[in-house]
This record gives C-alpha cells, structure tokens and sequence, in this order.
C-alpha cells in the first residue's frame, strides 16, 4: 500500500508553505481585497513564475519543470492554504490542462512556454448565465476561424492574456483558443463575492480564434477538463478548509468567555471535531482523486466527483463555523475569517457546484452496474 | 502513489493465502450469520485459532517468545485482510488477545504470564473485559464495583454491563474500586477473575434491536486472591488505559449494508429517478470512500514503518451514523411496506430493517458518538478537557444518579 505522497512530494510542500507563509500572508490578499483596480498580487505572481511553479506539469520540451500532477496536487493544497490572490487556478488547472488535452503540437509549441516564463495567463471561459455551464448551455458560436457572444463570469478574465472558450460550432460544442489581446474582446470586470480574485465580462466579436482539438469535441473535451479541474480544486478547497480549521482552533484556544477558553466548551468541541471529519473525508477522497488524475485511471470520473463533493462540503462547513467560533469578531471586516468563507464559495460553483458533481457520481456509478 | 503491496508484502501475503486456502473455506456470496455462543462454532473457532498459533499466526506482531511472529503491524493488516476474505470463525478471541492478555503481558507477574498467554493464544481460554457499569459509561472511572481487602484476598461485590463473551469466557481483566475515599481515578485496582467460581453470575442483557448479544455480570462475595491483581493498588486506572490502547486496528469494513447495497435496492426497485435520493446516494458513496481510503493512509504508514496520524480516528463517527441514515432511508422508500420485519418477505433479507435497529448501539458502543469527537478535539486538536467538578472530589462524596 502506497497511498500518500512521496518523500519529494512532501518536501516540495513543505517548500511550497514556507514559501507562501512568507511571501503570500494575508496583507498581500487583502491588497487585491481592498483595491478594485488590483486584479492580482503582482509581486506575489512574479515570484511564483520565477520559480517555475507555473511549468510543473508541463514536458521539459516546453519549458516546464516536467512533473507530474500529484505534484500540482501539492502546491494547489498550498495555495488553498494562503487564498492565494493570482490567476493560479485559471491558468494551470484549466488553461494548461486543456491545451495538453487538446491542443494540437503547434499550439503547445507556441504557448506552453509562454505560460512557463509568464508571458501567457491564460483562464477558462464557458458560463454565460445561471445553471451549470456545460455545452447545452451555451450561445457563443465558433464559425471556423473567430468566436463571438459573451462569457460571463469568467475567472481571472480580466488578468488573463488567453482564453480557452467553451463554444457553439455547427450542431456541437468545440474548445477555442482566443488571444484576449486581440481584436473584438471587449472585457468589463464584474463585481463577485470573492474580490481577492478577478473575474470579467467577455464579449467577443468576431474574435480571430482557432480550435482546440476537433469540431463537436467540445462537450466531451469540457467533461475531460472538468474531471481534471476538480481534483486540483479540490486540493485547493481541502487546503483552505484545513487552514479554516486551523484559525477556529487557535481563536477556540485564546478567546476566553466565562472565565475559560471558548474551545473547553463541547458546542465548539464537537463542531471543530466534526470539521476535522470532514476534512480527512476530503483528504482521502483527493489523494485518490489525485491518484486517478495522475495515471489517467478509468476510475477518473468517480474519483474527481467524490473529491470535488466532498472538498466543496469540507471548506463550506469549515469555513462557515470558523466564522461562527470566532462570534461577532468573525463578522468583522478586520478578521480574515470571511476570505475563506468567499473563497469556500467561488471554489465551488466555478467549476459546477456540488449538485452537478453529485449527479455526475451517480450517473458513473450506474453505469459502472450496468457493465 | 500507488495499491501496491511491496514485494516483501506481497511474499507475505501469499504465504497467508497459501496456508488460510489449505485450512479454510472461502466465503460464500452471503455473509454466514455467525452464532458466535453455538457449540459447533465455538469449536471450530478454537480449532482455528490453535492451528493459527501453531503456524506463527495467531499474533503477528507479538515477540517470537511469547508464541507471536515478530512480525510488522503492516502484516497483521494484511493477515486480517486475508483472513477475512476466508469464513474464519475468529469472534470469540478478539477482545482477550487484543486487549486483556497484552495488559496481562504489561502487569502481570512471570507466573501470570507462563499460566495464562500461551492458553489464550491456542484459544484454550477466552478472556472478557469487565469495565462497563450501569452507571459508569463514559466516564467508566465512576465504576462501583467493590473490592475489599480480607487477608492476602479480596472481596467483589458489584454489577458489570455490556460484557461482550461473559457466558463463554474463562477468564477477566476487572476493574474494581478499592477506594472510596479518594478521587475517582485514584481509587481502581485491576485484577484477573475467574469467570467461572462462584459468586461470578453472567445474564444476557435483552437489547434494544431485540438480541441477546451482550451480557451483564453480578459479583456476589466473589473472592480473587491478591496474587492476581494487575498493577499496584490504586493504579487501576493508568492499568485500564494500556488495556484501551491495545485495541486493534480497526481494519475491518463497515457493519451492515452501505452504498451499494441501498443502490442495488434502488435499481431494483425502480426508484433511482428521485432526485432526493440520488443527492444522498452520492453522499453515501463519498462517506464510505472517506472511511476506506482513510484506512488506506493508515496502512501506507504501517507500510513506511512509520506511526499513522490520528485521521483512523474519524471511522466510526462516519460508518454508524451512515448506516443508520441508509437503513432509515431504505425503509422510507419502501414506504408502509417498509415496517415489516420478515427477512423471507423484504427485500434485501430484511438488512436494513435489522441494522436499522443495530445502528443506535453501534452510534454508543466502543465510545459515544461524543466521546469521539471529545476525543478528536482533545487529543488531535489540542481543545481543552471538559470541565471536571469531580476531579478533586473523594469518589465517596461525588454525587451521582
């Protein structure tokens, strides 16, 4: 049995904390949280570039460091930890999976290096209204050669220098790439829950734009997509909750009412061991997501599905109660409990909330029975 | 990452497989409803375990001295899980060689241990663990049962409750108050009792589900010479901890029917287009993963030679109230038809109604559902013990009801 993370996995995540911890406290995310002009920490970015995290996954022939995803695994844990405020997500669960997916050889040529040395930030368009954004769902159209309709929200849209765009083509669903600097993008920062990461209105007019993969794969490209998003979401979730966790029990420890900790008290008691539950629920459920993601397993879609539902409900629960143990303190805007209680909730609806997993779940298991 | 046994495991494994194919008869598609008090069983089971001490398999991880394998924790994982898949009637030694001979080995004089652990291993004697009281539950300190001082014996006279194997059993670690007159902890002493002098009274205790599984035992002027006390006098409690260590890992899977089970019903039944139903059925599906894939984790550490984290902790929080939630949901959606108990009529074999009516002891034996999160909280994050008004308090002057 073999159901961890290596010694390497670890020390690259302990790098990864004490890194973060230092050069991504929660003043460098309240930067982005008071400041609507910001869209990202800069600084904190820049650092992440230089040390290549961006090129984890990505093949040494491109540029990248040439790991694997239980590596990205452990950084996203990471950044979950710090609510870390840049196009992390965007660019490397969803822009670069779905170019390594899809993309032809000339355009992983072309711009997996970019994204390596930072030049492309790239981000992942595909809702357009309320319900899951899945191909039925969607009016913007692909004719060939450019791309037109508008994505709304789209995270770190306003930030990112590419899109990979969930669009109409003919009777099906393609995935396009589009340059956002290009010509006929029109993008308009839109007000979220989350302020600490950017999101954006994207309108494009007949946006020059080529196929990612081949016509009328787009549906099937999107779930492929969905189920690689949702493990690395779920590490993020998984590091937020356990941080959630960790702040609720500190304040638990120090707030003293009645003449002793608050934490001594079996209503906190129970309601932090019930986090902790939930938590390692989650965890087991990402490492064999984790597991699944990292050799393409069949098992791939249960897997994500039971990650994704069961990180959404750990960083929830984690996230709300830490507001809760912390009493009228944690409805300040001065306490960082409700950064984690928006990001709990952006984390979960971006890449289709709980209920669409959970009917994805059942809908693998069935079929499992059936065969 | 992987599933993978090492190649030593791996040697290991099929080595248990060999020698539990030569012994033992794989398990049938249905799980053997095992009456662990029936003769026959309680022969064949101490066949079995006579032949696994034999062969170095009865305790892997115990020193080759004491009839054990010297082997790794990680073994023993893979011996139950090998075992387990065989139909092994191994109920009856469970609880003495996990837990009463190892206090036996930690406390116990060299006669005491030439006497009484190579018997329990060749399951030539079964052991019991007398703890529980009417009203000494989760807080067991508060135990009554009496032991007096008269010459180089003692004398009990009390009640224990919730003994599991008190009819079969030989023998029992006892945990006594000698004291009254001080605090609650400071006041135990532990001895081994014969279960089968006079005075020893065992009456199975009629559950709540309708079973008679368990028992309670009265001791009435039964008299336990002071050679065979367990520890020094008044350190009964420190005593009681080691015997609350030793349970085993908990490796084995979840008491009663889960996901599939609900789900296989639901197909069956028709009834898999509820939405309600399919939330939850996903629900279930992410617990029971949890649960395994935690036990997974364990076994990687045991793997690496390392001591596992506390996660293990989380196991029967999450499988009793789950299958409580999946029996009551069972018998929801068979709607009025669902109150009916006749396992030749149900559907399922009438599983979920009778592990609908398991559930709630499951939810308090072994630890309540609120030790366990007081647990979790204390010992894993560091939260601070409940309050203790009794803590200083002679155990004479406590109040109780």
């Amino acid at each position: 049995m073999n159901f961890d993370f290596s010694e390497d996995q670890k020390f690259l995540a302990n790098e990864a904390r004490k890194f973060l911890e230092a050069q991504c406290p929660m003043t460098a995310v309240r930067l982005v949280l008071n400041d609507d002009d910001i869209s990202h920490n800069q600084d904190v970015w820049k650092q992440i570039v230089e040390m290549g995290w961006l090129g984890t996954a990505i093949p040494e022939e491109h540029g990248g460091l040439g790991l694997g995803m239980l590596e990205v695994c452990v950084l996203a844990e990471e950044m979950g930890r710090v609510l870390a405020p840049v196009p992390w997500a965007s660019t490397v669960y969803f822009f670069t999976e779905a170019l390594k997916l899809a993309g032809s050889d000339q355009q992983q040529a072309d711009i997996l290096p970019k994204i390596v040395s930072g030049d492309v930030i790239g981000c992942y368009a595909a809702s357009e209204g309320p319900g899951n954004a899945d191909a039925s769902n969607v009016k913007t159209s692909f004719d060939g050669s450019t791309l037109s309709g508008t994505k709304i929200p789209v995270t770190d849209g306003d930030v990112a220098t590419h899109a990979v765009v969930l669009a109409k083509e003919g009777s099906g669903a393609s995935l396009v790439l589009v340059d956002l600097t290009g010509d006929g993008v029109t993008r308009k920062t839109v007000q979220t829950l989350d302020p600490t990461r950017s999101h954006a209105e994207i309108t494009f007019d007949k946006a020059p734009a080529t196929r990612l993969g081949k016509a009328g794969e787009g549906d099937a490209l999107n779930t492929q997509l969905m189920d690689r998003a949702a493990v690395l979401l779920a590490f993020e979730q998984l590091g937020g909750a356990s941080r959630a966790l960790e702040m609720a029990k500190d304040y638990a420890l120090e707030r003293y009412a009645f003449g002793r900790p608050i934490g001594g008290n079996q209503a906190i008691k129970h309601k932090l061991a019930e986090m902790y539950v939930k938590n390692e629920v989650a965890r087991s459920n990402c490492f064999y997501g984790a597991w699944a993601v990292s050799t393409n397993a069949a098992e791939l879609p249960e897997a994500a599905a039971a990650a994704r539902i069961a990180a959404c409900e750990a960083f929830w629960f984690a996230s709300k109660e830490n507001i809760q143990t912390h009493g009228g303190m944690g409805f300040t805007w001065e306490v960082d409990c409700h950064l984690f209680y928006r990001r709990a909730k952006l984390l979960a609806v971006q890449a289709g909330a709980p209920k669409v997993w959970k009917e994805k779940l059942v809908r693998a298991l069935e079929q499992k029975n059936a065969a | 990452m992987d599933f993978n046994d090492t190649p030593e495991e791996a040697k290991f494994r099929e080595e248990a497989r060999t020698f539990l194919k030569k012994h033992l008869d794989a398990k049938g598609d249905k799980p053997l409803r095992q009456r662990v008090d029936g003769t026959e069983f309680m022969r064949r089971a101490k066949e079995w375990q006579k032949t696994k001490a034999e062969n170095g398999y009865a305790q892997i991880t115990w020193p080759k001295e004491i009839g054990g394998r010297g082997g790794t924790p990680m073994q023993q994982v893979i011996w139950n899980q090998e075992e387990g898949k065989f139909d092994a009637p191994t109920g009856p030694f469970t609880i003495g060689l996990g837990m009463c001979i190892p206090t036996v080995i930690a406390f116990g004089s060299d006669e005491h241990k030439k006497r009484y652990v190579g018997k329990a291993l060749k399951g030539e004697e079964i052991w019991c663990q007398l703890f529980s009281e009417p009203s000494a539950g989760s807080d067991v300190a508060g135990l009554k049962t009496r032991a007096v001082k008269d010459g180089d014996e003692w004398v009990i006279n009390g009640q224990k409750v919730w003994t599991s194997g008190a009819h079969y059993s030989d023998y029992g670690i006892l945990l006594t108050r000698t004291d009254p007159g001080v605090p609650k902890h400071k006041g135990l002493t532990m001895f081994i009792v014969d279960m089968k002098q006079a005075g020893v009274e065992v009456r199975p205790i009629h559950q709540a589900s309708g079973g008679r599984e368990f028992n309670e035992v009265y001791f009435t002027d039964v008299r336990i010479p002071d050679s065979d006390r367990l520890g020094e006098v008044g350190a009964g409690w420190k005593v009681a901890i080691v015997t609350l260590m030793n349970e085993r890992l908990a490796v084995g899977g979840s008491p009663g029917p889960d996901w599939g089970e609900i789900m296989a019903y639901a197909q069956q039944a028709g009834t898999m287009s509820d939405q309600a139903f399919r939330e939850k059925l996903a629900d279930w599906y992410v617990a029971a993963q949890g649960y395994k894939l935690t036990k997974f984790r364990t076994q990687t550490a045991l793997s690496r030679g390392q001591t596992p984290g506390p996660e293990n902790s989380i196991g029967k929080i999450i499988t009793a109230n789950h299958l409580q939630d999946i029996c009551n949901s069972a018998i929801e959606m068979q709607d009025h038809y669902g109150i009916m108990t006749d396992s030749d009529r149900m559907p399922a074999d009438a599983i979920f109604q009778q592990s609908f009516m398991w559930a709630p002891g499951l939810r308090i034996a072994g630890g309540t559902d609120e030790i366990l999160k007081n647990i979790i909280a204390e010992r894993v994050l560091g939260l601070p013990q409940d309050v203790r008004v009794d803590k200083d308090i002679p155990f004479d002057q406590m109040k109780s009801g």
